[in-house]
């Protein structure tokens, strides 16, 4: 049979990939270019969508030509976004009323503070079954809608539309100005703070509450399904999906049983737990989301524990301390020394995410003696990821009650052989890392396939997947780590008693 | 104290002659500049040459300073920045060519392994990193044997175990493979180490030119030496390591 491939777009915070895939789940082509941050003020972070679209159209049509497929033979765009990061855009010219405002963005803090204030606020968690919290897009929304002179009346009058980064790509892709699709996928959507997360619709006390005019916002869509033709490429193809880059990942992972769980280990890390198709609603810190809908059948839920910083405490070793030449030089600085010397780092850089959401946090080394060398340090940083997941699957345990499977791990850091046997012995789990590390692209790929008939359903994609390491949780170590997790908990409360000082 | 060694001490000599001379010297020439007799000269130069710190120019004979040399000082490489490097394409080995991968670095006459991925059956299978393999039964260790002559030639001073009845264990045959292994770039063993298991390596080369590693695929003789199969899964473990060799330039 002749190959068939599909094209897949990870638009993330860095840089915009293009990356083809055979049948098996291989990867045969990437293409990859990167955008600029702007940091226009403290805590302000900015992408130009206009430099992002130009970067999806060049590396698409870059990564199909690489492929040099006969015609025909790539048959479907699947878009996999970086999640929260929010579009304002003219509907009649396409430009961008502003650039966009990123997930890292905290400037809406004051403004959810405020609104977390009014008495009516609950209201946010019960419906969404999130934080109300400046991580998501809602908030992002209204402050453009405050910022920008008339930027309201243009929004009500239908003038102005709004998305995340992938309602942006398909409308630009179908056409733009000129009849372009205004959709979003639902994963995305469950991410805004205006879904009600069991209608999986725009919900109107939300609109209400954050003030954003209905007229601007796409209509919500499946992730797998047909969004529209990407009539901007070289060679028109089907959109078969869409996801949030995390839900690809689980997607990408093959997660679709519940109790299923992955984990990405990148700048931040993100652990989903499939759990299945009735919404649970966590008591323990995590957010409920949805992790991606066929078209025709229900949505499947998973529970979500985002954790803000975790690779980036190794980058902030390298480029702030100086202690290391390059990340993976984390795991040689680590294995000089046997222990972390009694040495703790919380990497609260802006906060802690789940599950404490305590946004006033603040980074501490604790423990510190005379013995603690930099090794210790380097220790401690890699522990710091360790006990920041196990702290997320003790939520999830308690939320879930779902059997625990194996963990599945994608992401740059999971080349860390010292890290990856931590988290092992920590959650007391065995870790697994599939063939194809590219999660994120791989699970737009099979959505947008899954789609266009590529693959005949989700089991043909689990076939697909393999292991291609595992760490398993040495007993003696596990009893170890049990014994030193309260010093952690220690830390971690007094980096929220930090941020709460006079 | 004790005392320096001589013979070091004129190599160093000569490397330092060259390096002053900023380009080719002759061994008359040199044997001048740091005056010793010329058959001595010629003697340190041949050993400086079969560990790459000088090269000779097969046109003139002239001597300058080698690859080996200038890789030495210049770039130390971490292992698990190697693995972080070559995780990709060694996971692309894998899945392209259905076998366990290892990569592996120098330690002697062993070989440690810095990075293993598992065969792509989902059989169970135990992480090996940090494992030593003995360099002269498997495909990894014969590439980096192949590429350090001096610790090669030491083969000959210690007895090689026999770990299989396949395992060479005559220096000489062991060397003439070794050399085969420099020249087509490739090294492979069946059944060497472990009876029914076969290899194929190809070295990784770092920015100085040094090879700093071994890329390997690993699995049963059969499938991995079957007429069919072999050259094209050869082709593949050597695009590989090229690409990592690559990726360690950028």
């Amino acid at each position: 049979m002749r190959e068939r491939y599909v094209l897949a777009v990870d638009q993330g915070t860095t840089s915009t990939r293009s990356i083809v895939f055979d049948r098996g789940g291989r990867l045969v082509a990437v293409r990859q270019r990167e955008h600029r941050q702007h940091f226009p003020r403290p805590g302000w972070v900015e992408h130009d969508p206009e430099e992002i679209w130009a970067n999806t159209q060049l590396t698409a049509a870059q990564a199909l030509r690489d492929v040099a497929a006969g015609p025909g033979q790539v048959v479907a765009l699947g878009i996999a976004n970086q999640r929260e990061t929010t579009v304002v855009w003219e509907r009649a010219t396409g430009r961008p009323v502003v650039n966009a405002l990123v997930w890292q963005d905290t400037r809406t803090g004051p403004l959810v503070e405020r609104l977390a204030a009014r008495p009516d606020a609950a209201l946010v968690r019960e419906r969404t079954g999130l934080e109300l919290a400046g991580y998501f897009a809602g908030p992002r929304l209204r402050w453009v809608l405050d910022a920008v002179p008339r930027a309201r009346e243009r929004a009500e009058r239908g003038e102005l539309l709004a998305g995340t980064m992938e309602s942006w790509l398909v409308w630009n892709l179908t056409g733009g100005a000129d009849g372009g699709v205004h959709v979003t996928d639902v994963t995305n959507a469950s991410r805004t703070l205006l879904m009600d997360v069991r209608t999986c619709e725009w919900d109107a006390d939300l609109l209400d509450f954050f003030g954003v005019p209905a007229a601007m916002l796409p209509e919500i869509r499946p992730s797998v399904g047909v969004l529209g033709t990407a009539s901007a490429l070289p060679v028109p193809l089907p959109i078969g999906g869409a996801l949030g880059d995390q839900q690809a990942a689980l997607f990408g992972q093959t997660c679709f049983a519940p109790g299923e769980a992955k984990c990405t280990y990148g700048t931040g890390s993100f652990l989903l737990q499939n759990t299945g198709t009735e919404l649970v609603r966590s008591r323990h810190g995590l957010i409920s989301t949805v992790a991606y809908q066929l078209a025709g059948e229900p949505v499947h839920y998973a529970l979500e524990g985002s954790i803000a910083v975790t690779g980036a405490l190794v980058q902030w070793l390298r480029d702030s301390l100086g202690l290391i030449g390059s990340a993976p030089e984390v795991e040689t600085l680590a294995r000089t020394v046997s222990d972390n010397g009694g040495c703790y780092v919380v990497p609260a850089f802006s906060g802690l995410l789940a599950p404490h959401w305590e946004g006033r946090a603040r980074g501490l080394v604790a423990g510190l003696t005379s013995y603690v060398t930099k090794g210790h340090l380097a220790r401690a940083v890699l522990e710091a990821t360790g006990w920041q997941t196990r702290d997320v699957v003790r939520a999830m345990d308690a939320d879930s009650g779902l059997p625990r499977t194996a963990l599945r791990v994608d992401g740059g850091m999971t080349t860390n052989n010292l890290l990856m046997q931590f988290v092992a012995d920590a959650i007391d789990c065995s870790v697994v890392r599939p063939m194809v590390g590219e999660t994120v692209s791989l699970g737009a790929a099979y959505a947008a396939g899954l789609a266009v008939g590529v693959w005949s359903d989700t089991g043909a994609l689990r076939r697909n997947w393999h292991r291609s390491a595992q760490w398993v949780p040495d007993p003696a170590r596990v009893t170890a780590l049990d014994a030193a997790y309260p010093d952690w908990e220690h830390a971690v409360r007094l980096s929220i008693a930090w941020g709460e000082r006079p | 104290m004790p005392g320096t060694v001589q013979s070091i001490e004129r190599a160093a000599t000569l490397l330092h002659a060259i390096a002053q001379s900023g380009g080719q010297m002759g061994v008359t020439e040199l044997a001048g500049a740091v005056d010793l007799p010329k058959t001595t000269t010629h003697g340190l130069l041949r050993t400086l040459l079969s560990v790459g710190f000088v090269e000779q120019d097969p046109r003139t004979g002239r001597y300058s300073l080698g690859a080996g040399l200038l890789g030495l000082g210049t770039h130390y490489l971490d292992a698990n920045e190697l693995r972080s490097r070559a995780s990709n394409w060694a996971d692309s080995l894998a899945a392209r060519s259905g076998f366990a991968v290892r990569l592996g670095t120098p330690a002697g006459l062993q070989v440690v392994v810095v990075h293993h991925v598992f065969r792509p059956d989902d059989s169970p299978q135990e992480m090996e990193v940090g494992a030593l393999l003995p360099a002269h039964a498997t495909a990894v260790g014969k590439v980096l044997l192949a590429s350090r002559p001096a610790v090669a030639r030491s083969l000959t001073d210690v007895p090689l175990d026999a770990l299989t009845p396949r395992t060479v264990v005559d220096p000489a045959a062991l060397l003439a493979e070794l050399q085969a292994t420099r020249a087509r770039g490739w090294a492979e063993q069946r059944g060497e180490y472990r009876l029914g298991v076969a290899g194929i390596a190809a070295p990784v080369h770092g920015p100085g030119g040094l090879v700093v590693g071994a890329l390997g695929i690993s699995g049963p003789v059969e499938e991995l030496d079957a007429p069919g199969a072999r050259g094209e899964l050869r082709a593949m473990v050597v695009a590989a390591a090229a690409s990592v060799t690559r990726e360690l330039l950028t």
